[in-house]
């Protein structure tokens, strides 16, 4: 199969086109994972934009994006396969007289009779996917065993069928809002992508890119004073996010340079707990 | 550049990175597809296929800066070349990279006065300039920390003579004036603590492009496998409690949230799958409803046992105050998983500190009252178990319950007094579960002042908990 991207740079630019603004490691293991065709999984603090980086590919790409939501007791009937029992008793009971057993047999358990689920979807796909299992870290240990199969080979095995190969290989993103060690098996399936809170310039840029009416002096203003929050000892530090948030709020506003009140009252939209707010506050105001 | 891999993958693994064989063989089949010039492109290649956790990143960073130092376009310095060709060619591309990168300025950086060498840097910090940043790092690494090929001392010894040199601490103050001038005139209060961020911040940098460049020159006076030996550092789970560093300490404390909230989350799990509740009646007559009455699927309550209620004492004389702020920061970090939890810290003289932590959500604060404001010195503030346990039974021993286990924290260095252990002993008859955590090496107990024998006959364990790993899996255990 032809690869997806020429390049690193490739990567970066049509990234940069569907507004999602990768840094180098972001673009290197997404070029990386299509040419070595693994999953990747993007792991790193909420809200830096884990799920949008596959959204983006997808974009990107062309490609459709069929998701997987984790949760705690996902099992296979809801991400692989189920039989459509209703159907199949329907089939049954349509011509009771004419067929015999073993003809019913094969009937009932084709293609016709099996719903898939998004992870079968994926893998049957004939046009170009991209395959976002998001909080993967959310599902028991047991379950990521399920996982396991279609990661690495890229098929999924049904007892009454056979096994399905993929078509294509499509992208996959793994992401993990890291709640739990991840196991072996699995994260050696995988790529690691570490997304981190931008530095000060790509959260200008982000800021530029993603907020309308926003000067450039402004949005070094908020990603200035947003680094000084996140160096703060804080409970939960601001997210990508909340400074989008806080970047359109302050546009609303009419604000054009942030003083030291405005900072104070608009805080909330930044931080979510009052303690860390106070703490803001403090620091910004007083300044010693 | 199979040697090179092989060499780098076998380090990556002596500094206790758990690498396997597939992710090796992926890392080869990555650098393929990369070109090998891009030196950032390749180390992500190597990142992402090697290191599956983000706490290791920093070790896989030094050990990679370690065997590719030298092979990025700019450094590129034959393997082989003797020590006298290296500070030849350094300086020819010092010249080299200065005359594209400042043009006639940066040429001449070698007959630079040293006072026109803090103008220089003055003008990078306050631009951001990072090549000549770059640039100017190695010139003071040249000119100060007086290197010398064969020279066993470590990267520290020149990083500190550099620094002292450059004399930085008194940087951040020069750049806020200069940033005062250049608005003309005063900067308000929020715009000066931006200011001075984005000063440390460079600063910060420039101190990286100097530890850089001392590691580039000794990698390539001593070869990358000797070089990494010394610079191997432990991860941050392996650290030691009572022989951190100020720095590995900031590492522990950022290490320790995300753990905390994996151990919450995994107790809360355990509780409450390990096992089935009583049926839940109501519900398997609801869900009878799809089989047409009959009950299929019984459903069943969820088990809610009984949370244990933790007292933990613990010594914070000096030696192991550390340990103690651990233990204390994560057990409160969990507290949702005890019914109650009651702490207690001691030296000579005992004083309960559950206070500290109640209605303040900010524990780092919290510790940092235990640390001041606490009673705990009754003659001389050196470390006496033996009054300490005898005052905590005399004040707060009917407080022991059987739903109750006692957490006692230190090193049982007892500084010869009287041990004082029929208060364990007592303790145990009335408590759960009495635990002991010792912060010292195992083969250290019972040497010296250290009576942990002693007490630890009375209790229902004593545990090694010299580091992250060991304390977690402590933890886990108890709740």
């Amino acid at each position: 199969m032809a690869p997806r991207f020429e390049s690193v740079q490739s990567v970066r630019d049509g990234l940069r086109k569907v507004n999602y603004l990768a840094d180098d490691g972001i673009a290197g293991v997404a070029f990386l994972a299509d040419r070595l065709g693994k999953p990747i999984l993007v792991e790193g603090p909420a809200g830096t934009g884990k799920t949008q980086l596959a959204k983006s590919i997808a974009d990107m790409t062309g490609a459709r994006l069929i998701r997987l939501q984790c949760y705690e007791g996902l099992d296979e009937s809801k991400a692989l396969y189920e039989w459509n029992y209703k159907k199949q008793l329907l089939r049954i009971q349509a011509d009771r007289k004419s067929d015999s057993w073993s003809e019913i047999h094969d009937d009932i358990f084709g293609p016709d009779f099996l719903l898939t689920r998004p992870l079968l979807e994926a893998i049957t796909a004939d046009d170009p996917v991209v395959l976002l299992i998001d909080e993967v870290d959310r599902v028991e240990v047991e379950t990521e065993a399920l996982l396991l199969e279609i990661l690495s080979e890229y098929q999924v095995s049904i007892p009454e069928l056979g096994t399905i190969t993929a078509k294509q290989i499509p992208l996959v993103f793994l992401t993990s809002n890291n709640t739990r060690e991840l196991s072996e098996a699995l994260k050696r399936r995988c790529l690691f992508l570490h997304v981190d809170y931008p530095d000060m310039h790509r959260e200008k840029e982000i800021v530029l890119a993603k907020v309308e009416g926003v000067s450039q002096n402004l949005a070094d203003q908020i990603a200035r004073i947003v680094r000084s929050i996140r160096q703060l000892d804080l409970k939960k530090a601001p997210s990508v996010s909340e400074t989008l948030d806080w970047a359109r709020t302050l546009v609303l506003l009419g604000i054009e340079h942030i003083e030291a009140e405005q900072a104070k009252e608009t805080l909330h939209i930044l931080l979510k707990y009052q303690t860390d707010i106070a703490k803001a506050a403090k620091e910004l105001s007083v300044d010693k | 550049m199979l040697d090179l891999m092989s060499g780098f993958i076998s380090e990556l693994r002596n500094a206790g990175l758990p690498v396997s064989l597939t992710e090796n063989l992926d890392a080869m089949e990555a650098i393929k597809h990369i070109p090998l010039e891009d030196r950032d492109a390749f180390k992500y290649a190597l990142g992402a296929t090697l290191v599956k956790n983000n706490a290791h990143w920093r070790s896989f960073e030094t050990v990679f800066e370690v065997y590719f130092s030298l092979r990025g376009p700019e450094y590129a310095i034959a393997d082989d070349a003797d020590a006298g060709d290296f500070w030849r060619e350094m300086q020819e591309q010092l010249q080299s990279q200065d005359g594209d990168s400042r043009g006639a300025a940066g040429g001449a950086m070698d007959q630079m006065t040293p006072e026109e060498m803090m103008a220089m840097l003055m003008k990078a910090l306050m631009a951001g300039d990072q090549a000549l940043m770059r640039a100017l790092a190695r010139q003071a690494v040249q000119r100060f920390a007086g290197m010398e090929p064969g020279r066993p001392v470590g990267g520290t010894y020149y990083l500190y003579r550099t620094l002292r040199n450059l004399d930085l601490d008194s940087m951040p103050e020069k750049l806020m004036e200069a940033s005062r001038d250049e608005v003309g005139g005063q900067l308000t209060p929020l715009e000066e603590r931006l200011e001075r961020d984005e000063h440390e911040h460079r600063i910060e940098q420039f101190k990286q492009e100097i530890e850089a460049e001392i590691r580039r020159r000794l990698v390539a006076d001593r070869g990358a496998e000797a070089m990494a030996k010394t610079l191997r550092k432990p991860l941050p789970e392996d650290v030691e409690f009572m022989h951190a560093s100020r720095d590995e300490m900031q590492g522990l404390k950022k290490a320790l949230q995300p753990l905390t909230r994996k151990l919450a989350a995994r107790l809360a799990r355990k509780r409450k799958h390990e096992r089935r509740g009583p049926l839940d009646f109501r519900s398997t007559v609801r869900h009878s409803l799809s089989y047409g009455g009959v009950p299929a699927d019984p459903r069943f309550k969820y088990p809610r046992p009984a949370k244990p209620e933790l007292m933990v004492v613990a010594d914070i004389s000096g030696s192991v105050a550390a340990f103690a702020r651990f233990t204390l920061m994560l057990v409160y970090a969990i507290q949702g998983q005890f019914s109650k939890v009651r702490s207690y810290v001691f030296i000579d003289g005992i004083d309960e500190v559950t206070d500290f932590f109640k209605g303040t959500e900010d524990i780092s604060e919290a510790i940092h009252k235990v640390n001041t404001e606490a009673d705990v010195i009754w003659v001389d503030g050196h470390s006496d178990y033996g009054h300490a346990f005898e005052v905590f039974w005399e004040k707060y021993g009917r407080d022991v319950g059987p739903k109750t286990t006692v957490l006692l924290l230190g090193d049982a260095r007892n500084n010869y007094h009287a041990s004082q252990s029929w208060v364990i002993k007592e303790i145990r008859q009335k408590a759960r579960h009495v635990y002991w955590l010792n912060p010292e090496p195992r083969s250290y107990w019972n040497t010296g002042d250290s009576i942990v024998g002693e007490y630890a006959t009375h209790t229902d364990g004593v545990y090694e908990c010299r580091n992250m790993r060991q304390l977690e899996a402590f933890v886990e255990k108890l709740a």
